[in-house]
């Protein structure tokens, strides 16, 4: 270790350290939002002679203020969104001023880009919500309101802008406070502050405008520099996810992470709510040197007086107050991913430090952002809102999102594109015993298969006798099994010794043998289930007539395709034997025909593909065809 | 709630107690250094001797103390770096026990390309962006810590803290994934990447306090001292070695100046200062009219143009 890095630290003078406000800022395009957080960044001087020499320049070529300083280029980055004149993204800026460091995210209010502003909203303390004097709250006013109190934003400026375009004038500044204000309390605003001001012109941004004498309030800067913002999260419960188990050698083992939340102190009892091992905490570590007490936000490493079982994705917390743990929850989602959430399709989900397979196995409402009215929904699109019940594959710690901002948010990740698809608000477990909650859902093929995670299909297995039918059958259905998937067999054989017993070997009981066994698989599709048939089923015309009771995509046909000489040759069960001595009539291939299919969905040469091949084959069709995963709903089920 | 007299208070209850605007700093970077070596399968950390990479390799010993970074760093070298520089480098990696690959685009070299004669662009792209890629490509590495800041240029304001690169390390704006409260996304496919940047949400003045804050050790370069300097377009550029060939007309002068940012010599403006002290270049900065980047020749480019190189792979 460097010399310098351990020598003693200089105190530093007192403005050094600052305080921290992170606030984002929703506005539409219009509503000036760029140009104010320019002219906050111009007038608290954190410009510099460069780039004012830039912006001057700038605004005489592509300026929308006609040469005049266009402030609102200083935040405009990339030049694909200049072109098309509106922000596009998130953007961080950040100012500075005596008292406070500023963290701004910039959020555009375009309507397609809600999972920017919750985004931007997920880490601010505050949000300033842009309206133009001139129109007053409108619906997206409403829906930026709504979002940050979502996700948990408690305290909003209603930055009332263009207050120069309407004279000033104090009643259309009182209207738009008025009207805003029980919308405020309804989203969970509960802490409102109007101000009157104009970014362009500089009204009320940095100091009090003369041209307002009837506003008694604050300006902009002023107010963010000293407003109390933000939850204090050391009041809440210790909560601690295990980032890095650190084990330099044998005689050190620490849990690196950062203190979601509450404080922590050596001699602590502490908790690992997955295994509900206790152990007492030892040490607080950091590199400079053991601390007496780690707040919410200290990145630390604890070492613990007992050798228990802690990994990365564990969350610590005391003893008295640990969180529950549930593999099963209600949630939030607001969707971000380009496909649509699907039932029953697997994600990745990150909660804290720990990642876990999850699935959503109902979308209990879809929110209106516009109305804020709750609807059944059957799917939960880009940019859209709902409450879904999501399955884990093993518990997790968590806290409520209302309770804990750091414990109750989660992101969906999708497990194919590895794309963030959307960010979760845990509202509540569930138990077992209230998993199902289907809204004005009747219990249909789609809603039965979507439990079962999987879309309905037969296999139609058809091939002489001896082909090796049966055995494919059989490894399709253990291999189907294995993966979880809901499934039954219908064999020839069998049957006939049960539902067909009465029937024999004539034509006509040959067509009635196929019908009944096509019925009972319809039935069993219909149930949401895969069904495997292992019939010889030797005429076209019959397995035609059973593909018809089908919906279309259902059914698929599987040829096995042994040679007769080969399924001659292997005769296990001796029946080729018996047909050639003539003790058994109309024997498939021998004194009866088989019609091979013409077009079979899945062809299975098994004198080139071996039985396990064979599956493989299969199951990749299946998934292929989507089958193993619940069905697409259209677009028209919506409610 | 809002009060106009009472400051303290409204500090002390807008943060968690005791934690200032550095501490906040300090911790959210290194839980993101402990997110990649948690998630990812290879990082590093790109090493380039300036300010930010002093910063972040000092955040790297605090995350996994008492264990050391469990990464290697990795210098890209043009040929072309200020020797103190790479005294530095060598000094740091000596002290605190670290392992520093150094990669170069050896090949672009002896073909000739040099910071003089060959067109700006192209040596940046070859000497720059074509060695990061492939020293990245040569260890196989699947995640790289830089030192870049959201306020460093407008582009870069909108850059995700992990970006994601292809596997032809092209950064694309419009496939970035969206971060959430501090969770973030590592996952990769095969030939994919991250560039992750720990430094995300620091200013530049913000660098220079924690320095003095934590007594960071940095190249001298940084503080004015007497240099052989000749002035060119507007530039003042030291004379690092006898390789820099001088024009008509041109001889080198001591004058006192100070580095804002470090790159190749030819290449990197100085600035006249007599700034000898972290605290005397605090005080320089707060009353400064120019921008960090203006005193990189790379920079001074079109609009836009930082965007195009990072979709190309600059980091």
């Amino acid at each position: 270790m460097a010399p310098d890095l351990l020598a003693e630290r200089s105190a530093p003078p007192a403005q050094a350290e600052k305080s921290l406000l992170r606030f984002i800022t929703c506005g539409s395009v219009d509503d000036g939002k760029s140009t104010l957080i320019g002219r906050l960044l111009y007038d608290s001087r954190q410009l510099l002679a460069d780039q004012v020499a830039a912006l001057e320049a700038e605004s005489r070529t592509v300026g929308a203020q006609g040469g005049a300083l266009d402030f609102a280029l200083l935040v405009d980055g990339l030049s694909a969104e200049r072109e098309q004149g509106i922000t596009i993204d998130v953007a961080y800026r950040f100012f500075e001023t005596e008292q406070r460091k500023f963290i701004v995210a910039d959020t555009p209010g375009h309507e397609q880009y809600t999972r920017n502003m919750v985004t931007g909203a997920s880490t601010a303390d505050l949000a300033v919500i842009l309206v133009d004097a001139r129109k007053g709250v409108l619906t997206q006013t409403r829906r930026h309101a709504y979002l940050v109190g979502l996700l948990g934003v408690r305290q909003a400026v209603l930055a009332v802008n263009k207050m120069d375009l309407v004279g000033f004038d104090p009643a259309v500044f009182e209207a738009i406070r008025a009207a805003f204000a029980p919308f405020a309390a309804e989203v969970g605003l509960t802490e409102v502050q109007a101000i009157p001001l104009s970014g362009l012109a500089g009204d009320n941004v940095t100091a009090p405008s003369p041209r307002t004498p009837w506003y008694e309030g604050p300006a902009l800067l002023p107010y963010l520099e000293r407003v109390k913002a933000g939850r204090d999260p050391t009041a809440l419960p210790f909560r601690f996810p295990v980032q890095w188990v650190n084990r330099p050698d044998d005689g050190f083992r620490g849990f690196a992470g950062q203190v979601a939340s509450g404080r922590v102190q050596p001699g602590d009892r502490i908790r690992v709510p997955r295994s509900g091992q206790e152990s007492t905490v030892a040490r607080i570590v950091t590199y400079d040197g053991d601390l007496a007490q780690a707040v919410a936000g200290q990145s630390v490493t604890l070492t613990l007086s007992d050798e228990i079982d802690v990994s990365r994705g564990d969350m610590l917390a005391l003893a008295a107050s640990a969180p529950e743990t549930a593999d099963q929850l209600e949630a939030t989602l607001i969707w971000m991913g380009e496909q649509p959430l699907a039932i029953g399709r697997s994600y990745w989900l990150k909660l804290g430090t720990k990642t876990v397979s999850a699935q959503a196995r109902a979308i209990t409402a879809r929110v209106n952002v516009n109305t804020l009215e709750a609807h059944a929904a059957e799917r939960l699109a880009m940019n859209e809102i709902g409450r879904a019940e999501l399955v884990l594959d093993q518990p997790v710690a968590f806290d409520a999102y209302a309770d804990n901002r750091a414990t109750g948010g989660f992101i969906l990740i999708d497990r194919l594109s590895n794309a963030t698809v959307a960010a979760g608000l845990v509202r509540q477990a569930l138990r077992r015993a209230d998993n199902i909650h289907w809204q004005a859902l009747d219990v249909d093929r789609a809603a039965r298969s979507t439990l079962k995670g999987q879309s309905p299909a037969v296999l139609w297995f058809t091939g002489l006798s001896g082909a090796g039918k049966s055995t494919i059958a059989n490894l399709v259905e253990k291999r189907l099994h294995g993966m979880g998937r809901h499934t039954y067999l219908l064999d020839g054989d069998n049957v006939r010794h049960g539902l067909n017993k009465d029937l024999g070997f004539s034509d006509a009981d040959r067509a009635e043998n196929i019908r009944r066994v096509a019925e009972v698989a319809r039935l069993m599709a219909d149930a949401g289930l895969i069904v495997l048939v292992s019939f010889i089923s030797p005429f076209r015309a019959q397995r035609q007539a059973a593909r018809a009771r089908f919906e279309p995509g259902d059914f698929l046909e599987v040829f096995v395709d042994t040679p007769l000489e080969e399924a001659e040759r292997r005769d296990s069960k001796g029946l080729y034997a018996k047909a050639r001595a003539g003790e058994i009539r109309d024997f498939t291939g021998i004194d009866s025909p088989y019609e091979p299919p013409l077009a079979p969905e899945i062809h299975v040469p098994t004198l080139s593909l071996a039985p396990e091949a064979a599956v493989e084959q299969i199951v990749a069709e299946l998934e292929l065809r989507g089958k193993l995963r619940a069905p697409d709903r259209g677009l028209d089920y919506t409610i | 709630m809002w009060d106009g007299t009472d400051q303290t208070e409204a500090r002390l209850a807008c943060d968690s107690p005791r934690l200032t605007h550095l501490d906040r700093l300090e911790a959210e970077s290194l839980h993101i250094l402990r997110e990649v070596v948690a998630e990812c399968e290879r990082p590093v950390m790109l090493y380039s001797i300036g300010k930010d990479s002093a910063v972040m390799l000092h955040l790297a010993m605090k995350a996994f103390y008492p264990a050391k970074p469990p990464f290697p760093l990795l210098h890209i070298a043009s040929g072309w770096d200020f020797r103190a520089m790479l005294e530095h480098r060598d000094r740091m990696a000596r002290e605190l026990g670290l392992d520093i690959l150094v990669h170069s685009n050896t090949e672009a070299a002896a073909a000739g390309v040099n910071p003089f004669d060959t067109p700006l662009t192209e040596y940046m792209r070859l000497m720059l962006t074509e060695a990061l890629k492939a020293g990245l490509h040569r260890y196989g590495f699947t995640a790289a810590f830089g030192g870049g800041r959201r306020d460093e240029e407008k582009s870069r304001a909108k850059e995700r803290i992990f970006s994601f690169r292809s596997a032809q390390h092209r950064w694309d704006p419009k496939t970035q994934r969206p971060e959430l409260w501090n969770l973030y996304n590592a996952r990769l496919h095969k030939g994919e990447s991250l560039r992750v940047f720990p430094l995300s949400n620091w200013t530049e003045m913000d660098v220079w306090r924690y320095i003095r804050r934590e007594r960071i050790p940095l190249p001298e370069l940084y503080f004015a001292r007497p240099r052989p300097v000749v002035q060119r377009e507007g530039q003042l550029i030291v004379v690092d070695d006898d390789r820099l060939p001088l024009r008509p007309g041109e001889t080198p002068v001591t004058r006192t100046v100070r580095f804002r940012t470090l790159g190749d010599y030819p290449l990197t403006g100085a600035m006249p200062s007599t700034a000898e002290t972290v605290d005397e270049i605090i005080a320089e900065m707060l009353t400064s009219d120019r921008s960090e980047r203006q005193g990189r020749v790379i920079d001074r480019d079109a609009a836009g143009s930082m965007e195009r190189k990072k979709q190309e792979g600059y980091f």
